[in-house]
């Protein structure tokens, strides 16, 4: 977090001078490390056996929230009669069809109303968790993660003392719990073990996703994922959702929060299409194109491949960098017949055509290369106004500081004023498909010479309006299903109520209570700790004094506290549906998770996850062992590319590739660079590609501080500096000791600073739940010396320019004489980013 | 009022947002694109476009109180000391180097001949010429935005507060509260370098002080600094005693070998 979050883990360091614990659980030693109170080196990919273990512990030595876990989480739920567990099936659950190699999805679900609140029923969630985890023992978790079983108890002894009525605990994580194939099964496990400690929906708890970027929360409530609408409502689906009704039939809950549902995505048809949408064509839902297979980032890559995907838009990310595989990643660039590119720089995915390693060993010639790319400078975030959102759900406006440079402009800018050019282009049409674009409602107003739209207008659109007197709602609770309300995602529903940007708000806070409600805005009511009925007991009162938010006022009837109350505001907590209710009425005084279907924290997860009801812990797709917990080795509904291009090692014990490879960031450089590669002061501070690697692999391979490695897997050869490190450390895991290779992913071809890339060595695989990418837990080989290829003489006879050239006189621990880099007055200009 | 730093390295988390935006508000140029390969240090040192500089530093020795096994690594953002007795102003033949209404020390670019006399003056080698202009640079302790009631670049961009910009008399108060809780706390080795006349005789003190963990020579900081000047007075003294020895020496010589002759 202090590596990648920096002005986040202010807060923790805040915490730690108030005598909080930090517990780092890090393959590497990092700069969170070096604060840390404790700091356990685990094997990449193995964090569902340790939270196991954890949740093993709690379990068995009762450290569980009793009282939590009975009333707020599904643990008395009975499970169907058929229901086998992986610890039966050897790691695998009921329900697996092996032709289809998938599981039918109806195999875990709960037997209909069956509950036993002593949580003594061998069927019961609460007691299948039990056996489910009961061989994650310390001892399983020092063989598959390698932290010995003495530092595994002091920070299960240190969690759990940190965890009850009195006390609560926080999880940080980012990409190095969700880069895998088994990444949203991680993130359940921590969620299991939150909230069998009560730590979820109360002050001081929670699990904090630390997005990769700014606001990447924000694309995710308004979505860039090809499968969901704003605010989480599903895309329509190509053969079952055939209209409004059959959507809101298939994909919109019935009980919980989400019966509203309905009023939510009539008022985002009529943000969209105004007048256009009537109850008569079904709030024209029939204009929204509907999924017809999987268009997530990978799979996209391999139609590119293949020719059936021809245009590709690229805003704002570096895929032949950042993304696996880079090789492939711009074979798919080189069979466009179109790519535009959205960045600050002139990174590699725009410049493929020319800079590539493929075109550096004579594979690929740019005349051969018939993409047509335009390439669009981007304001950069200074340069334009408009909200971020954190991992708090809290929205922060920024206003523009200077106008952006030459033809740089904004986002907003660029999909508005392509909107408007293409709606002209297809003025007077009378093809019926056309109506989809030219019944949008575009008319934004804008302001400047750029002719920029206001910011403040599509806000004020997303918050929504009533359509009869354009006034801006105060919030979700307002919208109808009836027309007579636009609103663009619900959840951002108040953000701009009283006709005023909440978003912007900046009461300091000396001026407010420690809640700060009057700065930015959470989505959502403005509601900074999500489920915060949970904070007090069944009856409404705080669990303690000490950790109170939200409770239930006795005189006013009605929920109260320092936050919003994330209730129903008026419901009782005495309160129990009657028999056969709908939608929000089926909400319990005790459902304090109102967003599930039945209230309650899943700690079985009877549907929604594809590779079973709870968390296994699996190997990677390319693994130095074999799983010791099952005969299964790998997640059995992973996402393989079965292709030439992606070839694969072995499963486990690959002789060619016996070290285990890592991924990450450092703080220096901005995720794959086009923010900070092409700007001075950030590239002197991490200058070049390197490897970190043990002081003992040092000594096995050969390789010395400062010199050349060749970094090798099934995918690619890369080559990089060599830093020996004492905070990479040998693993134990089983019988045997394994080497790690830590690689930082920001260098490529292009910018001030370069590097080979290290997702050139990852394959192409994916969690099959969000499609995410496996960049953490790989297994590959490494020896002394520059990649091969760069050594020899092109066919021309000529060496590559600059080889040799960065070689250093020495190993490298002194600064060789002279500049390597002089910059004169006129560079220095140009250099004022 | 004097002012000052105190860099409380026991928070740091070497993030460099302090090199950065000391680099942004100064407009130095970048220091080259040299890879160290000494963990992740890679400027190296506080040089003529560097004025503030993380170091990070592996130790095989385990830091108190924290459960990583016999390892730790430790960073500490260094920067100019604006010494009480300061080395570069003193040797200045040129007065281009003067302290500022902020007690703080600072060099007139305007003024500077580049003679280099500063450099070889300062007991910590903060101060330096650069090549393409030959004038001597070091950190300013932001004089313009001092003047202007602003914090300077560094601490204000300093995401944990490891470097604290205030009032010296404030700064001590605090440093020294922080050195009680930190040993109370079992961090056994915190202690302040160079926090005054005390502490740091050879320089009479430091307006830009530190809370170490460890000894100053890990930190690549001198133990027992003392400024060149200090030692003027000294110096002079030896030397008129050495003349006066040679001068006798010689008259002795001169005594001997008469007498010998007139014998």
């Amino acid at each position: 977090m202090a590596e990648n979050h920096p002005v986040g883990f202010q807060w923790v360091m805040k915490a730690k001078e108030r005598g909080a614990k930090i517990i780092h659980v890090d393959p590497r030693f990092t700069r969170t490390s070096a604060v840390a109170d404790i700091h356990a080196a685990i094997r990449p990919g193995t964090d569902i056996a340790f939270l196991g273990g954890l949740i093993r512990f709690i379990l068995e030595n009762g450290r569980h929230f009793p009282e939590y876990v009975l009333n707020y989480t599904n643990a008395a739920m009975i499970v169907n009669d058929g229901f086998q567990d992986t610890e039966d099936l050897d790691g695998l659950f009921s329900g697996w069809d092996k032709d289809k190699a998938e599981y039918n999805l109806d195999a875990w679900k709960l037997a209909s109303g069956g509950r036993d609140l002593t949580l003594q029923d061998p069927k019961c969630v609460f007691q299948i968790l039990k056996r489910h985890y009961q061989r994650y023992t310390p001892e399983m978790v020092y063989e598959v993660c390698g932290i010995p079983p003495e530092k595994f108890l002091l920070i299960a002894e240190t969690l759990c003392a940190n965890s009850g009525r009195e006390r609560t605990s926080a999880f940080c994580y980012a990409v190095g719990w969700t880069h895998h194939l088994t990444g949203a099964q991680i993130i359940r496990a921590a969620s299991i073990v939150q909230t069998l400690l009560g730590n979820i929906g109360r002050p001081g708890g929670g699990i904090l996703a630390l997005r990769g970027h700014a606001s990447i929360q924000g694309s995710t409530d308004i979505p860039t994922l090809f499968n969901l609408f704003p605010g989480y409502l599903a895309m329509p689906r190509a053969k079952q959702d055939t209209d409004f009704e059959a959507y809101c039939k298939n994909e919109i809950g019935e009980t919980g929060w989400w019966g509203e549902g309905k009023k939510y995505l009539v008022s985002m048809l009529k943000a969209w299409y105004g007048e256009k949408a009537t109850a008569e064509n079904g709030w024209a839902f029939d204009y929204i194109p509907r999924l017809t297979g999987d268009h997530s980032h990978m799979t996209s890559v391999v139609n590119m491949i293949d020719r059936t995907v021809k245009g590709y838009f690229v805003v704002g990310e570096n895929p032949t960098v950042g993304s696996p595989h880079g090789a492939m990643q711009r074979e798919g660039l080189r069979n466009l017949e179109w790519l535009v590119v959205r960045d600050l720089a002139m990174i590699e995915t725009a410049e493929f055509w020319k800079v590539s390693p493929e075109h550096a060993r004579g594979e690929v010639r740019t005349a051969d290369i018939a993409t047509e790319v335009f390439f669009f400078p981007a304001a950069a975030h200074t340069e334009k106004e408009g909200s971020f959102t954190n991992t708090q759900r809290l929205l922060q406006w920024r206003h523009k500081a200077i106008e952006p440079p030459g033809d740089a402009r904004s986002e907003l800018h660029f999909f508005f004023h392509l909107g408007k050019r293409l709606r002209e282009l297809y003025a007077g049409s009378t093809d019926p498909k056309d109506r989809a674009l030219l019944d949008l409602t575009w008319d934004y107003p804008t302001e400047g010479r750029y002719e920029d739209p206001s910011a403040e207008a599509v806000l004020k659109e997303i918050n929504g309006f009533t359509i009869a007197d354009g006034r801006a709602v105060k919030g979700f609770t307002d919208l109808k299903e009836d027309g007579s309300t636009a609103c663009g995602c619900w959840i951002y529903s108040g953000v701009y109520a009283h006709s005023e940007n909440q978003a912007a708000r900046r009461k300091p806070a000396s001026q407010q209570d420690w809640v700060a409600a009057e700065w930015g805005w959470a989505w959502p009511t403005n509601r900074r700790i999500l489920y915060n009925r949970a904070s007090a007991d069944p009856e409404g009162k705080p669990w303690s004094e000490r950790k109170k938010v939200v409770w239930w006022d006795e005189d006013k009837l009605k929920w109260t506290g320092f936050d919003v109350p994330d209730f129903i505001e008026t419901l009782p907590p005495s309160h129990r549906p009657a028999p056969g209710a709908k939608g929000k009425e089926t909400i319990s005084g005790i459902d304090p998770f109102i967003m599930q279907p039945d209230g309650k924290a899943w700690l079985f997860s009877p549907k929604g996850m594809l590779e079973g009801p709870l968390p296994v812990h699996y190997e990677a797709l390319e693994s130095v062992v074999r799983n010791a917990l099952y005969g299964q080795q790998c997640n059995p509904v992973r996402i393989d590319y079965d292709r030439a291009q992606n070839p694969m090692h072995r499963p486990y014990d690959d002789q060619r590739f016996p070290y285990l490879l890592t991924t990450y960031r450092l703080t220096e450089h901005h995720t794959a660079g086009g923010m900070s590669r092409w700007l001075s002061w950030l590239s002197e501070l991490q200058p070049e590609m390197f490897c970190e690697v043990s002081v003992d692999l040092a000594a096995e391979k050969g390789l010395r501080n400062g010199d050349w490695a060749t970094i090798v897997t099934a995918r690619a050869a890369i080559e990089a500096r060599v830093l020996v490190t004492e905070r990479i450390v040998p693993l134990r895991i089983g019988k045997r000791t394994f080497q790690q290779i830590g690689l930082p992913y920001h260098w490529g071809s292009s910018g001030l600073v370069r590097g080979d890339s290290a997702n050139e060595l990852s394959a192409l695989a994916a969690d099959p739940n969000v499609s995410i990418m496996n960049s953490k837990a790989h297994t590959a080989n490494i020896e002394p010396g520059r990649v091969a290829w760069r050594l020899r003489p092109k066919p021309n006879g000529n060496r590559l320019p600059g080889v040799g050239l960065r070689d250093l006189p020495s190993v490298g621990q002194n600064r060789p004489e002279g500049k390597h880099h002089v910059i004169t007055s006129r560079d220095k200009q140009g250099d004022q980013t | 009022m004097p002012k000052g730093f105190f860099t409380d390295t026991s928070i740091c988390i070497g993030c460099k947002a302090c090199e950065v935006a000391c680099k942004q508000w100064n407009q130095l140029p970048e220091d080259g694109f040299f890879f160290s390969g000494m963990s992740y240090d890679n400027t190296m040192q506080l040089d003529a476009s560097t004025w503030r500089h993380v170091s990070f530093i592996e130790r095989p020795v385990a830091l108190s109180g924290q459960d990583a096994g016999a390892f730790s690594w430790l960073m500490s953002s260094d920067v100019c000391k604006h010494c009480q007795r300061a080395g570069c102003l003193e040797n200045c033949p040129t007065g281009a180097i003067i302290r500022t209404e902020f007690d703080t020390v600072y060099v007139q670019p305007d003024i500077c001949n580049g003679c280099g006399y500063c450099v070889v003056g300062c007991p910590f080698g903060v101060i330096n010429r650069r090549e393409e202009d030959g004038r001597a640079w070091k950190c300013t302790l932001c004089y313009d935005r001092l003047t202007d009631g602003m914090t300077p670049a560094c601490a204000k961009a300093c995401p944990t507060a490891s470097i604290q910009f205030g009032e010296l008399e404030d700064l001590h108060r605090d440093a020294h509260a922080r050195v009680e809780r930190l040993q109370a706390a079992g961090v056994k080795e915190a202690y302040l370098y160079g926090v005054d006349k005390d502490n740091q005789p050879g320089t009479e003190g430091l307006n830009a002080f530190f809370l170490l963990l460890d000894q100053p020579e890990v930190y690549n900081l001198p133990p027992d600094p003392v400024v060149p000047t200090k030692k003027a007075a000294e110096s002079w003294r030896a030397m008129f005693y050495t003349a006066l020895g040679a001068a006798a020496v010689a008259m002795a010589a001169v005594i001997a070998t008469r007498g010998e002759r007139a014998r």
